[in-house]
């Protein structure tokens, strides 16, 4: 018996130290999806929560050795639902590297326009649901408002709301439609006043900064060496973005900055680098910077084709290749080996959120129950994602 | 009850209830009907507030809410209330079926016996109880005994979670809300519910929250901790929905799931009638005076007309605040355990002490030097008048003009609605 417990034993008798097992999940509102927590909990406070993950698993790396190369363009949507650009885009920089395809500047401009769009809306999600699972309802809808405005103007871009099969092989499937980019400025503006407007109803309300502030801290170094990725290592005060440090596609060309974490609650209210209320205010930030790019993109978008000239049966020669995008959750890789057929050899995704799954235990310790909601919330976490 | 049966009959009907040879029959028949009117008040207006609720939240988050049964959807709570009628009424195998069974009953008995005592107009209430606040506190206690035998008798842990999160929550609370309400009992000097408001006037620098700077603070601590009390946002920790699924009602459905939702929104007429009796001036109608009432008594001659005017008067004052709690449940966030206790216990519960204790003195001061006077109602043209309106135009038309401007600045900034984008 640890010393500890025999101090409790001591003080509150016999059968004081025992805790309950809480079965968090799969189907608990605020998980996210389809996970399972199994919380060791003393009362309200947690002694630790171990993440369970494995319920929305659908062989999608498999799915991947088993159908063409464009074929399975379609199945990296569900990668990431939330953020399905990315897994498109994702997939396709890495067979074009198998294939030795460029796609052209156009192509790459509206790569660089839908994935951050797709960026707004996933991270639009994310603070609505973090807003939610605090406890204020009210910043959900708002939220998913402004994702409707998103989501119409991708599927006037490419027919698709959720999962967009838009990046192909060599290039993207679609061109802009006629009048788009007017409509795009139109939500842009629209959508800076929504911004202001969102800070003044959750980011500075009072109640949602002292629940956040000081919650979870994870240190730059302890994010690095959990391999956090994206707003949530960024928010532990690491300047890593992929788009500044590994530029790719039409990134080069565009300037923006990368938020960082840094204590956005204020000292008096408790606020470190690296906690919860850090990790929510970054995402605000970088939904600013994506507008900025979109700006940006649209007035700098090259004329010319949008799709390389790819061969209509990809069959890349013999080779492996990987890819890294900048997802809203994060940096994703992509890892194809190609043995010279149809289809893939092997197809693996490296994804942000099964990353984050694994800190939580080790942040667990000493977290209430309402924080774990908050912790899951502010690392953004989709179960699809982790399992894939 | 029996005195407003026989005012009733000695002042509108001219006959005098002891002559009659049934008297205590008719008090027996006017009784139950009277029982029956509150409790099916009570269920109405819950019902109707779920809905109303529903649309202002629907309106706050730009959504439509519930606007096909009925017009606007005003029906919206009898479908509900016909839908969980005829739902199964589960009971886990594992629960303990007896206090599982009793639990909803705990909740609605300290729910409906509170309207023994809730005026709702001049003379309208059931009793004119001498200890109706005393009361009204010990009735509402009842609910989180039902709540905690709820969570228990659920062998759920969830439910556990809530039931004990809503024991240590409404009994901390408590204890600043039995302070502060003796604020206006000191300043009444009766517990008295209809004292109490008699010894308010009618307008609004005549309520008790612009008399005192004690008043004034009284008033949002006791808000604070009846929103608490009622386990309202930002206090609704004991169903907190993102954390604890549905806290103590989890494994409720059918008819007794019911009973809880009723309490629940029923509750807001109790807090805001209670904050409208002990604050708010009560029924007290702008402009009928003390002395006039008086003198209408005296010669058995309140006009039939004011007992309507003062009803009305309280319910536009109770529906008000009952609207500004519905705005704060779905404008904050939640506070967490350990916010919610040192909320209570480290500011709420010091501040109500020093209140009691200031109002106390005060009263006793202003005793010593004006007497029997210093209870008087002072008219707006004297010097405690003018200190009185003073307070009311610093304390309650500044902040309120303060209010709406930011508001519609907010507003002007967006747009009240949103600039429809959609379907270009």
């Amino acid at each position: 018996m640890a010393l500890e417990q025999i101090v409790i034993t001591r003080k509150f008798g016999p059968g004081a130290e025992e805790e309950m097992i809480l079965n968090m999940g799969p189907q608990h509102p605020s998980t996210h999806g389809v996970i399972n927590f199994i919380v060791h909990a003393d009362g309200e406070v947690m002694k630790k929560a171990v993440p369970e993950v494995g319920y929305l698993h659908r062989s999608i790396e498999k799915i991947g050795e088993l159908v063409t190369f464009s074929g399975f363009m379609p199945y990296t949507d569900r990668v990431d639902y939330v953020a399905a650009m990315f897994a498109n885009e994702g997939y396709a920089v890495a067979v074009e590297k198998l294939l030795g395809v460029a796609p052209p500047a156009r192509a790459q401009y509206l790569r660089a326009i839908s994935c951050e769009l797709n960026r707004i809306a996933s991270h639009l999600v994310a603070v609505g649901t973090m807003a939610m699972d605090i406890g204020a309802v009210t910043p959900f809808p708002y939220a998913l408002r402004e994702r409707e405005y998103v989501n119409d103007l991708i599927e006037a871009l490419c027919g698709a709301r959720l999962t967009y099969n838009y990046h192909r092989i060599g290039g993207v499937a679609f061109d802009l439609p006629p009048d788009w980019a007017p409509n795009c400025h139109r939500f842009l503006d629209h959508f800076d006043r929504i911004l202001d407007e969102w800070d003044r109803l959750i980011s500075l309300n009072e109640i949602f900064v002292r629940r956040l502030a000081g919650l979870a801290v994870i240190p730059g170094p302890m994010a690095i060496d959990y391999g956090l990725v994206g707003p949530n290592l960024r928010a532990s005060g690491v300047d890593y973005d992929l788009r500044k440090v590994h530029p790719y596609g039409a990134y080069p060309d565009f300037e923006f900055k990368v938020p960082v974490g840094k204590g956005f609650a204020g000292k008096n209210r408790g606020g470190q680098v690296g906690d919860c209320y850090d990790r929510f205010y970054c995402r605000v930030l970088e939904m600013r910077e994506s507008v900025s790019i979109v700006r940006q993109a649209l007035h700098k978008i090259p004329e010319g084709e949008w799709m390389a000239k790819v061969p209509r049966k990809v069959k890349p020669p013999g080779g492996e290749a990987q890819s890294r995008v900048e997802s809203a959750r994060g940096e994703m890789a992509y890892y194809v080996v190609s043995d010279g057929g149809e289809k893939a050899a092997r197809v693996r995704v490296r994804t942000g959120s099964f990353m984050a799954m694994g800190i939580i235990e080790d942040l667990s310790p000493g977290l209430m129950i309402a924080d774990l909601v908050a912790l899951i919330a502010s690392l953004d976490v989709v179960a699809p994602e982790i399992d894939r | 009850m029996r005195e407003f049966l026989d005012e009733i009959i000695r002042d509108r009907l001219g006959q005098d209830p002891a002559s009659w040879a049934l008297t205590q029959g008719v008090y027996l028949v006017a009784m139950m009907a009277a029982g029956i009117a509150l409790t099916t008040f009570g269920a109405l207006f819950a019902g109707l507030t779920s809905w109303w609720e529903r649309r202002i939240a629907a309106r706050m988050q730009s959504r439509v809410g519930p606007n096909r049964v009925g017009p606007q959807g005003i029906l919206q709570f009898l479908a509900d209330a016909l839908k969980l009628l005829v739902k199964e009424d589960l009971i886990s195998s594992a629960s303990d079926r007896w206090l599982f069974r009793a639990a909803p009953y705990f909740v609605v008995a300290g729910f409906a016996l509170t309207f023994v005592v809730l005026p709702f107009g001049y003379h309208l209430s059931a009793t004119r109880m001498n200890v109706g606040l005393f009361y009204v506190l010990s009735v509402t206690a009842l609910v989180v005994v039902g709540i905690l035998i709820s969570g228990w008798a659920s062998n759920s842990k969830w439910a556990l979670f809530g039931g004990i999160r809503a024991a240590a929550q409404v009994v901390s609370y408590e204890i600043p809300a039995g302070l502060v309400i003796l604020v206006p009992v000191l300043m009444a000097g009766s517990l008295n519910l209809h004292d109490i408001i008699r010894a308010q006037g009618g307008w609004p620098w005549d309520w008790y929250l612009f008399q005192t700077p004690m008043g004034y603070a009284g008033f949002f601590i006791l808000f604070v901790a009846l929103l608490a009390e009622g386990n309202r946002t930002p206090f609704d920790l004991p169903e907190a929905e993102s954390e604890l699924v549905s806290g103590y009602n989890t494994e409720y459905s059918g008819m007794r799931f019911a009973y809880f939702f009723l309490t629940e929104f029923g509750n807001l007429w109790v807090m805001s009638a209670v904050m409208t009796t002990c604050f708010l001036g009560g029924w007290q109608v702008p402009g009928v005076s003390a002395e006039n009432l008086a003198r209408w008594e005296a010669l058995h001659q309140v006009p039939g007309w004011f007992y309507l005017v003062s009803a009305a008067v309280f319910c536009a004052k109770t529906l008000l605040l009952a609207n500004v709690v519905i705005w704060i449940r779905w404008t904050f966030p939640r506070v967490r355990v350990d916010q919610m206790m040192s909320l209570c216990w480290k500011y709420l519960v010091p501040a109500a002490m020093a209140l009691v204790v200031l109002a106390a003195v005060t009263e006793l001061m202003s005793f010593e030097l004006f007497g029997e006077a210093a209870r008087v109602q002072a008219p707006l043209f004297s010097l405690r008048g003018l200190i009185h309106f003073a307070f009311f135009a610093a304390g309650g038309l500044v902040p309120a003009v303060l209010f709406f401007r930011k508001t519609f600045r907010n507003i002007s900034f967006v747009g009240d609605r949103v600039r429809p984008l959609s379907n270009w």
